[in-house]
């Protein structure tokens, strides 16, 4: 049973201790055209909620979600008012995604673009191999974040675990906070104008408030680029 | 892939509905864990003398009736609670005994637990027919270990199913695989441990009880146990007063922790969790990698 769409407001109601995930999610890989904003109720760590979305429409979550909330999430807006299971926002094209409370590991893993904001904690490897997309953490990293990230930016707020940043390609990390251990190739640089406009702009499209001047850009040394003999195997 | 699941009850007069809370925490992990189940449940201690042993045996049709008087005899005294494929017995016996007299007698029966406060249950089939097959709605007590098994390293068994004990009162679950379970398996063996299953977690059990023996603490021991151990884990232990969580430096598998002033919930997703009363207010976290969590009972 679908909910009737209200026709005044575009505005659907979905309850998933009445309804199931796959008439949700059916739902929102239909016809969206008449659909500005969809309410999920009581989600209670359900997998997969809202994945795949690929209209300009914005999706509530009221409570906790569980596994790959929002993954491959084009143009839709996808806001969680609790936390996120393992692998939110996973392989993300655009849109935003936003969790009011923590997100679980492997937070915007892949991700090629749009913007994941998490005001809470990111466990483990946040924004592992991400592609493009923009990550902004208000609390702090695990460890292993940004592992092999291409492209893209992380800010950080907080503190980050150990092995930040490892084996970075062109991806830019910001950290506010203290980082535990740097991983292999990536470095604290200074901060230019544009790194400053850059974290500026992205604190405002979360929502944040602190000074973007108070953060450090850790980027690749770009010495695992190449192949070196010389180095036998220790980086 | 493998489900956990805990739940420590704060308040005494709360104890009576320890089954009927964590049945639905159980069933909410079968995705994780479809082919068995097991439970592990702390009662109030019996008096000291008092031993309570939990029994087995894979054949329903088993004559416990017969095992009951020969285990009188053997015993001076004991009181038998059967249920299903599963019996409790409690005696001022020696419980070594009955393990001696059933390897030799009836082979096919094992002791599951020993302790003063532990009771334990497992068995092969999905998490909610394991629950009505012992009727784990109707337990009661402070705490339970419990845990939802997708076989990945050694068969689907009643043996292989968790939780594994070792010693009294102590049991363990886990999340994950370990990649040297033989090498601490052969290190135990030497030291006088007697394994009764093939699945890499017996390991795991014996190690941290052998070191809590030696009079370490549990944070020492899983100290030795992060270098000792090669492998994935998220490991949920349990004593007669005590719920402890750990999860490897890596953090591969999930758990999740909701804290209210009734009670403290361990789950591997939160989904286990949607249900317990008052989960909307409560404290809710992750566990940080290599951290030894532990709640004890008040």
């Amino acid at each position: 049973m679908v909910s009737a769409v209200k026709a005044t407001t575009g505005t659907v109601a979905f309850d998933l201790s009445k309804q199931t995930l796959r008439e949700l999610n059916q739902f929102l890989h239909g016809d969206l055209s008449a659909v500005k904003h969809v309410t999920v109720e009581n989600p209670d760590g359900a997998h997969s909620i809202a994945v795949g979305l690929n209209a300009p429409v914005s999706v509530e979550v009221n409570g906790h979600a569980g596994y790959y909330l929002a993954g491959m999430n084009q143009e839709a807006s996808v806001t969680v008012h609790g936390n996120a299971g393992p692998g939110c926002a996973e392989n993300m094209m655009s849109g935003r995604v936003e969790v009011k409370g923590f997100a679980s590991g492997g937070a915007g893993a892949s991700a090629h673009g749009g913007l994941l904001v998490i005001h809470g904690d990111a466990g483990l490897r946040c924004g592992i191999s991400l592609k493009g997309a923009s990550i902004v953490v208000g609390g702090d990293v695990g460890s292993f974040s940004a592992f092999m990230a291409q492209a893209g930016t992380l800010v950080i707020c907080g503190d980050a675990g150990d092995g930040l940043g490892d084996s970075l390609y062109e991806a830019v990390i910001y950290v506010r906070g203290a980082v535990r251990s740097l991983g292999a190739d990536a470095r604290i640089e200074p901060m230019t104008s544009d790194d400053v406009a850059t974290v500026q702009r992205l604190l405002t499209e979360a929502g944040l408030t602190h000074a973007p001047t108070d953060f450090k850009r850790i980027a690749s040394a770009k010495t695992l680029y190449h192949w070196n003999a010389d180095a036998k195997q220790t980086y | 892939m493998c489900g956990i699941v805990g739940l420590l009850l704060k308040k005494p007069a709360m104890r009576p509905r320890l089954g009927e809370l964590m049945v639905p925490m159980l069933i909410g992990m079968t995705e994780r864990g479809p082919d068995s189940a097991g439970m592990a449940v702390f009662t109030d201690r019996v008096a000291e003398q008092r031993r309570k042993v939990s029994l087995y045996c894979a054949d329903a049709a088993f004559n416990w009736r017969h095992l009951e008087g020969a285990l009188m005899e053997l015993l001076g005294d004991a009181k038998f609670e059967v249920k299903a494929n599963h019996c409790i017995v409690t005696t001022d016996g020696n419980p070594q005994l009955v393990r001696e007299w059933l390897t030799r007698e009836h082979p096919t029966v094992h002791v599951l637990s020993v302790g003063r406060s532990i009771d334990l249950y497992k068995d092969i089939g999905l998490p909610a027919d394991v629950a009505k097959r012992y009727a784990f709605d109707t337990f009661s007590g402070s705490h339970i270990v419990g845990h939802t098994r997708m076989a990945t390293e050694s068969a689907v068994t009643p043996e292989n199913a968790h939780p594994y004990t070792a010693g009294e009162d102590w049991c363990l679950v886990h999340n994950g695989s370990l990649a040297n379970p033989g090498s601490i398996r052969r290190k135990l063996e030497k030291l006088g441990s007697r394994f009764e299953s093939d699945c890499d977690t017996e390991g795991a059990c014996r190690y941290l009880h052998w070191r809590l023996e030696k009079g370490e603490t549990l944070e020492t021991a899983l100290e030795h146990a992060f270098s000792d151990f090669d492998g994935f884990f998220t490991f949920l232990m349990g004593t007669h007063d005590k719920l402890a969580l750990v999860r490897d430096p890596f953090a591969c598998k999930p758990a999740v922790v909701a804290e209210t002033d009734d009670y403290v919930a361990i789950a591997s997703e939160f989904r286990s969790l949607a249900h317990l009363p008052g989960v909307k207010h409560a404290t809710i976290f992750e566990p940080k990698p290599a951290e030894v969590y532990s709640w004890s009972v008040q």
